[in-house]
């Protein structure tokens, strides 16, 4: 067991390191230059355009060499800072990330969990029904097929403009500042289903796919007919093969658990709803070098994390791999 | 049953709170504004100009005189008045009965603070001032005598109404880093809103009841509340406008001139150019490359474009067609009209051949575009950054133009960091760009953007075609050295601009940016327009365009009944 997670542990270890440094290599082989974007917004007077340059170009740590560049970038990370923003200056990274960040979890975890459960539930039932398979099969897979963005407009359309129900862009209503009360939490609600819809729908058709496939497949294995063989009840069988055919949605909702600040990038666009796939999209239009830093190293830090605890839960809920430590131990 | 009602009591009295607490904004006592920020608002700091939050400049901190492009006049606002006193000495009297937010009276020694945390720091955009300003010496408390080693009178007219005055008893304390890289987060000071909230996509400013101007001036800004919302897509700026959430877009958006037409929205005129120049677009040719180096070609280049048919088709009659010396309509008086008799120019793609083929430019291999003069082959581009969807249809038609006379022009479209990089690192072949020829005070900024000078590597702010020609620039800095009341020395100065600029083509001005502007009667009316009972102040949002009459306009507005 110790050797099995001091193994893992250290890969982990590895991949941050490598993820965090092509983070850090990327956005500096974009073309031009942050500083520039962000004077050319100042109409400065010649002199003052130079000095200026020189002083934002130091001041953001951007003129010394690459390398040192690279250390020092190092160094703030284990301090805990990301650096300011260019795009949003002066505000540092990491407040930008922490005002965005409950916004994807308000959105994205009840679409991940709730679409996970129904669709996995769904799936389970639809599998072996033969007209749920006839009938809603094409739907999910048609859902899952369809791009976020695309459902985003569609039901933008019909919701937002056709019927005029929901509001299609922002997070609460424009006449309200956030603060407690009914009015305030209705209109973040209203602002919320469509892009909670979008994404949902999509998940949903997935989850549902891949349990349907998977039962189907657990049905045809040995124990199955074996159990069947033996006359035990279509439910006794079908739940054994659930709980076989849950174990690979497990890894899915671990994964998608992890980025789930950057999955719904485009959706967070279609409804200018501000979180961070909103963020990222603004950071590498300005080519905001530290602010496309921080969100990456966000979703970095998001998936080892899910990926570790998914090592985890598997030693729990699948016995198997107990068994195949305690093997690789003796 | 008790529980139920003990609940329902709740519900209403959370319910009734949220209102108590005034965070649900009257409709009709609150003004919605976009086409300032393109991101949320992250700064108040008036010390770092280009990353502030709409109505940090001009709402909330304050100019010394207010500015009335259309009508070339001088305010006093935080100033009661100024005047050159010698020509080295300039004196200010600073009005008296001022406060700012927090309580504390306004006095000179705030107005001096400001200046000399350029001298104390030079990451303060304004230290390079110090260079020809000496001294600030204070007479008394509302008087102060700015010292000169060599005044640039120009210059100092631009400085009056744009600097924002700071409060020297909250701002002597901080940092220098606080000072010229902070956040200001909830700022003090003498304007006529008061910060009150932000969010991801807006800025919320509440009206201060306590501003001076309303005892000293008797103005009283009617919105109570001022909603200013980062810049969506057109659509949804379109459809807030036509809906009435919206009252004013300083947005470009397509299509506008229909819906004029129609009465959906209103706009400074009632029909084309619909609206206020803002700006000139300029053609910037690189003459460090070839064959852009030679003034024929240039000049060749500016008889090709077809610019009525940009106004016409890329705009839909939106902006108008640029003077040959791109000078804004605000600035027609210093045009001299000898000059560009003699030798403007205007489409004519005869006379663009006829200027090609006089300076040796031949299509020898019959494959329709002119070679270079060493008998190489000329395959240029044109560059505005993506997504610039009238700027883009613009360059198409410049590209049709020189094609049509022969020169081989090709139309790319990069992102915005990519037309950056080959626009101030000069290795672009032509480009549009208009970022320093905004309205002003004095053609001197636009000619200060126009000829940037020394040349370097890197041109990030003007002068992108990389034009060298000493006597230009030294009359730039003549023009720059004479009163801003002596028009006939102005004058003077700018004919020899003219005429070098018209004889060498450093650049091709194009078309007038307009000072784009939306407006919806839903909620608020009495907006500016060129109508004869309306106001006249500048309808805009934009930073540093509140103080060039905007603020005014919001004492002007009067709430639908």
């Amino acid at each position: 067991m110790k050797r099995y997670f001091a193994r893992k542990i250290f890969i982990y270890i590895l991949t941050f390191f490598f993820a965090v440094t092509i983070d850090w290599l990327i956005p500096r082989f974009m073309p031009g230059n942050p500083i520039q974007n962000l004077l050319a917004r100042a109409s400065l007077r010649a002199e003052a355009a130079k000095v200026m340059y020189g002083y934002f170009t130091r001041a953001f740590g951007l003129d010394v060499p690459i390398w040192q560049q690279y250390l020092n970038f190092w160094n703030a990370l284990f301090h805990g800072d990301l650096g300011i923003s260019v795009y949003l200056f002066p505000q540092p990274v990491i407040k930008i990330i922490m005002r965005a960040v409950p916004y994807d979890i308000f959105l994205l975890l009840p679409a991940i969990l709730l679409s996970w459960i129904a669709g996995n539930k769904f799936g389970a039932f639809a599998a072996r029904t033969k007209w749920l398979d006839n009938t809603v099969l094409p739907l999910g897979y048609i859902l899952t097929a369809t791009p976020y963005m695309w459902l985003g407009i569609l039901l933008a359309w019909v919701f937002g403009l056709v019927l005029g129900i929901f509001p299609i862009s922002g997070a609460y209503s424009l006449a309200m500042a956030p603060h407690f009360s009914w009015i305030f939490i209705w209109s973040a609600l209203r602002h919320w289903f469509l892009p909670f819809a979008s994404l949902f729908l999509v998940m949903f058709g997935g989850w549902a796919i891949g349990m349907r496939n998977m039962i189907i497949y657990e049905l045809e294995a040995d124990y199955s007919h074996y159990l069947e063989a033996l006359g035990a009840p279509r439910k006794l069988v079908r739940k054994y093969a659930f709980r076989n055919a849950i174990l690979p949605q497990i890894t899915g909702l671990a994964l998608q658990l992890g980025v789930i600040v950057a999955g719904a990038l485009v959706t967070e666009i279609v409804f200018s709803y501000p979180g961070i796939g909103y963020l990222i999209l603004a950071a590498i239009q300005n080519q905001d070098y530290f602010l496309i830093q921080g969100c990456f190293l966000f979703i970095i830090v998001g998936v080892l994390l899910a990926n570790f605890a998914i090592d985890i839960i598997y030693v729990i809920v699948d016995p198997r791999t107990r068994i195949g430590m305690a093997g690789e131990t003796a | 049953m008790f529980k139920k009602i003990a609940l329902l009591v709740f519900l209403i009295v959370l319910l009734c709170t949220g209102i108590a607490f005034g965070q649900v904004y009257e409709r009709s006592e609150t003004l919605y504004t976009t086409g300032t920020m393109w991101g949320p608002p992250s700064s108040w700091n008036p010390i770092t100009p280009w990353a502030v939050a709409t109505g940090t400049r001009g709402l909330c901190y304050e100019s010394l005189f207010l500015y009335d492009p259309l009508t070339d006049e001088y305010t006093p606002w935080l100033a009661e008045s100024g005047e050159w006193i010698s020509p080295k000495v300039y004196e200010l009297k600073v009005r008296k009965g001022i406060r700012w937010s927090d309580g504390a009276m306004f006095t000179a020694d705030d107005v001096k603070f400001t200046f000399e945390l350029g001298k104390n720091y030079e990451g303060v955009f304004y230290s390079t001032m110090w260079k020809w300003l000496t001294d600030i010496e204070k007479v008394n408390d509302y008087t102060l005598k700015f010292h000169f080693s060599e005044p640039l009178y120009q210059e100092w007219g631009n400085v009056m109404y744009t600097m924002m005055i700071v409060p020297k008893h909250i701002w002597k304390d901080r940092t220098e880093e606080e000072i010229t890289a902070g956040a200001n987060e909830k700022p003090v000071g003498s304007g006529a809103y008061l910060y009150e909230s932000h969010g991801a996509d807006r800025m919320v400013w509440v009206r201060n009841d306590k501003w001076w101007a309303t005892d000293l001036l008797g103005l009283k800004p009617a919105p109570k509340r001022l909603v200013d919302l980062i810049n969506a897509s057109n659509n949804v700026s379109l459809g807030m406008v036509l809906k009435g959430e919206l009252d004013l877009s300083n947005n470009f958006l397509p299509g506008v001139a229909d819906l004029v037409k129609w009465g959906y929205v209103t706009t400074f005129y009632p029909e084309p150019p619909y609206m206020l120049s803002a700006n000139t677009a300029f053609l910037f040719m690189n003459h460090a490359k070839k064959p852009m180096d030679d003034r024929a070609f240039r000049r060749a280049v500016s008889f090709a474009i077809n610019v009525n048919q940009i106004v016409n088709v890329a705009y839909a009659n939106l902006v108008e067609a640029a003077d040959p010396t791109g000078l804004l309509p605000t600035w027609s008086k210093y045009v001299d009209q000898d000059v560009v008799e003699k030798l403007g120019f205007s489409y004519d793609p005869e006379q663009a051949k006829a200027i090609l083929a006089d300076a040796g430019y031949k299509d020898a291999d019959g494959d329709g575009f002119v070679e270079a003069l060493d008998g190489s082959k000329i395959e240029l581009s044109i560059i505005v950054p993506f997504g610039w969807t009238d700027w883009m249809e613009s360059i198409k038609i410049v590209a049709r133009g020189c094609q049509a006379v022969g020169i081989n022009l090709k139309t790319e479209y990069p992102d915005f960091g990519g037309y950056a990089a080959q626009l101030y690192g000069g290795t672009f072949d032509m480009a549009i760009n208009n970022f320093g020829s905004q309205v002003s005070n004095t053609p001197w900024t636009f000619y200060d953007w126009l000829f940037r000078n020394p040349i370097q590597d890197q041109m990030n702010n003007g002068n992108f075609s990389r034009y060298d020609n000493k006597k230009v620039f030294d009359l730039v800095v003549e023009l720059d050295k004479t009163p801003i009341d002596d028009l006939a020395g102005m004058q003077e100065v700018i004919s020899q601009i003219q005429e070098i600029q018209l004889t060498d083509t450093p650049a091709i001005p194009l078309w007038y940016n307009g000072l784009w502007s939306q407006v919806s009667s839903a909620a608020w009316t009495n907006w500016p327009s060129a109508a004869e009972d309306t106001p006249n102040y500048l309808p805009c949002t934009w930073n540093n365009y509140w103080e060039m009459g905007a603020v005014l306009m919001l004492c002007e507005l009067e709430p639908v009944k």
